[in-house]
């Protein structure tokens, strides 16, 4: 029988502070909405409502603020704020409430939309209550901060596309999302943070946390770029 | 990070054109690989295989059924969870977005020697590597008195397809007040907590239509998968409904006979108004016929590869191997597969070759909303495949996180459909 040698060679050495995908600033993201939204302590309604505890909340119900009547016909039909809700609206608010009054062009990135929701998320009161699929996987308060040299190593796309064998047998390459969330095209740091708090045992998932477990950071971070590499469809 | 590149086979093409130009060597000597069995193992070969090699490497899928109905999810239709057409899958994109070339076909025979499959029209297809992914075949001896021919009146409903539907419709149209008793199978077996969830899922559905009804489970062994978690469910579920018998309260099975709709074991005698007998089971027997499997009935492999310890050119995946401490899953096989379609594809080509690494995770319901589940990972060491982490639902979980697993289980389905059939 042959024998099948494997050699494993790591090279990180002068990659440090090579930083690809630079990390997204989830706060910058939501720079652009603070001209007429307040968040955080002390947030008060200006231009338009404030948005802290802005998950699960009903669509047009903050006391004091100024609303279309669409958007408080909306509320009252039901439109909550949800991850999903939120990303529909941000990437095209008059779609979503056509007579809306906030008055923006919409993101169309998908990982502009998810910082912004990201960045929103931990001024909900319970933010581990909120799911942690896209678009609102981020890196949130309760996972540690990483290493920066960490975030920094390359991954290898096609080591990554082997490693991705075990991930897609749940989790559709496509970047389709029925019950098990999609992982494709995510930010790498996002991704890194992500894995590294499935293998720390700080995420709680119990299967993530058995997936996670034997993956070394090169290999985190192959996942990271093969994932990032990926397309929706 | 780099990861050496094997670059081999260059070899051992020179032996067979040393003139010709090498783009033209490599174009007329385009390897054939040919994988038997389209289901989870072999799909996912095939799949895994064609999309990887991008057209280096001809793909035959040799599978009789031009629907494939999968086992798992099937007791979610006795359960009335899923639509029948819902767990039936074809080959039209393997076929039509990778290039596989798939017939519809029985393999009959391995030529090893002359490294060919005997097809049951009588073609012969020649190969370079062979994936046999064939899943099980029964071991009718292991329940006296059943066989083939009694399979109508007391099905198994362990291959998913007719079975299975028959299975529902005498469920559904038991006598009131009526007994459905279950002959489980011994293990080694495929889906460990199948006979289980299947129990469940009958219980389900009698609940509502008859719930006088009574379950009987004979089960020749003394433990089985996630045994707390269905025994709670059962209790809170459907209280008073289900026995589970093992073999040290009744006995074994002596004499099942399909006529009289009796079970004999321990010398008492069960009358059955809907009987599902789980037989014992084997490799399926292709691999059995080449000589793939040793005494256990079982094929033994190379952890690493996947590889046929009685053959270089063969991989087998799925229920038809010895796979060290992975259970018998359509997901193992899945994971399973993309091992030997990687291995395969550097012995041909040169390509690199990763450490072996394996996942399963086995889903159940055990009633609406309720889900569990059970899950490992696993290396390959010299010896065997071999378990690194693993998990286990708990009991006295509360509903939510139970509704959560089983919406995960569901969208877990539609993934690795995709993954084995495109």
């Amino acid at each position: 029988m042959r024998r099948l040698l494997i050699l494993f060679a790591v090279c990180a050495a002068g990659q440090f502070g090579a930083v690809t995908g630079a990390p997204a600033d989830n706060a910058a993201a939501f720079k652009q909405c603070r001209s007429c939204h307040q968040v955080g302590a002390n947030a008060k309604n200006g231009v338009g409502p404030h948005l802290n505890g802005l998950f699960g909340r009903r669509a047009g119900s903050v006391e004091g603020a100024r609303y279309s009547d669409d958007m408080v016909r909306s509320g009252q039909n039901g439109l909550r704020w949800t991850a999903e809700t939120l990303d529909q609206y941000l990437q095209d608010p008059r779609k979503l409430i056509s007579r809306t009054l906030m008055s923006f062009r919409g993101l169309k990135s998908a990982e502009d939309r998810a910082a912004v929701i990201a960045y929103l998320r931990t001024f909900s009161d319970k933010p581990s209550d909120i799911p942690e699929a896209a678009p609102t996987a981020s890196t949130t308060s309760h996972d540690p901060a990483l290493n920066p040299d960490i975030l920094a190593i390359q991954g290898d796309t096609e080591y990554g596309e082997y490693l991705a064998g075990e991930c897609v047998s749940c989790h559709q390459a496509s970047g389709a999302d029925n019950g098990i969330p999609s992982i494709v095209g995510w930010p790498t740091d996002i991704f890194v943070t992500a894995m590294h708090a499935y293998r720390n045992k700080s995420r709680t998932h119990p299967v993530m946390r058995m997936i996670a477990a034997p993956l070394n950071n090169e290999e985190i971070a192959s996942l990271a770029a093969y994932f990032k590499s990926l397309k929706n469809h | 990070m780099t990861i050496s590149r094997r670059t081999f086979g260059l070899g051992a093409l020179a032996l067979t054109g040393a003139a010709v130009a090498p783009s033209i060597i490599a174009a007329a000597t385009r390897p054939n690989v040919v994988v038997i069995g389209g289901g989870a193992g072999g799909g996912t070969a095939a799949r895994y295989l064609a999309k990887a090699a991008k057209g280096d490497i001809n793909v035959t899928l040799i599978e009789p059924t031009r629907t494939y109905y999968t086992c798992f999810f099937s007791n979610l239709y006795l359960g009335g969870f899923r639509e029948f057409q819902s767990i039936g899958h074809s080959y039209g994109t393997l076929a039509s977005e990778y290039g596989i070339n798939v017939v519809h076909d029985w393999a009959t025979a391995i030529d090893r020697s002359k490294k060919t499959v005997r097809l049951a029209s009588g073609a012969d297809v020649a190969y370079d590597r062979l994936v046999v992914s064939p899943g099980i075949d029964f071991k009718y001896e292991t329940v006296p008195g059943y066989g083939i021919t009694s399979a109508n009146k007391m099905p198994h409903a362990w291959k998913a397809g007719s079975q299975t539907q028959l299975l529902k419709a005498q469920v559904e149209n038991m006598r009131e007040g009526g007994t459905f008793v279950m002959v489980a199978p011994p293990n080694p077996y495929r889906c460990p907590p199948g006979p289980y969830e299947r129990i469940s899922m009958v219980a389900y559905t009698l609940k509502q239509k008859n719930p006088k009804a009574k379950i009987i489970v004979l089960d020749p062994k003394e433990k089985f998968s996630k045994q707390p978690l269905f025994q709670e469910g059962w209790a809170k579920h459907y209280p008073g409904m289900v026995e589970w018998l093992p073999a040290s309260i009744t006995g074994k099975i002596e004499m099942v006979n399909a006529e009289t709709m009796e079970i004999k074991a321990g010398g008492e005698t069960f009358k059955a108004d809907v009987a599902n007998v789980i037989p014992g089971q084997r490799a399926g027997e292709i691999a059995m016929s080449a000589g793939l499997a040793n005494q256990s009935g079982y094929c033994p492999i190379v952890p690493a590869t996947m590889q046929s310890q009685m053959d270089e050119n063969i991989y087998l995946v799925g229920d038809s191997t010895i796979a060290g401490d992975m259970p018998k899953s359509g997901f193992s096989a899945n994971s399973q597969a993309k091992i030997a379609a990687m291995a395969i594809r550097a012995s041909l080509t040169g390509s690199k070759l990763f450490p072996a690494r394996f996942a399963n995770t086995c889903w159940s319901l055990i009633a609406d909303n309720d889900g569990v589940k059970v899950g490992a990972k696993y290396e390959a060491t010299a010896e065997k495949i071999a378990k690194t982490e693993g998990f286990i639902s708990k009991t006295g979980e509360d509903a939510q996180l139970r509704k959560v697993t089983y919406e995960e289980s569901i969208g877990w389905y539609d993934g690795i459909t995709k993954d084995i059939f495109g």
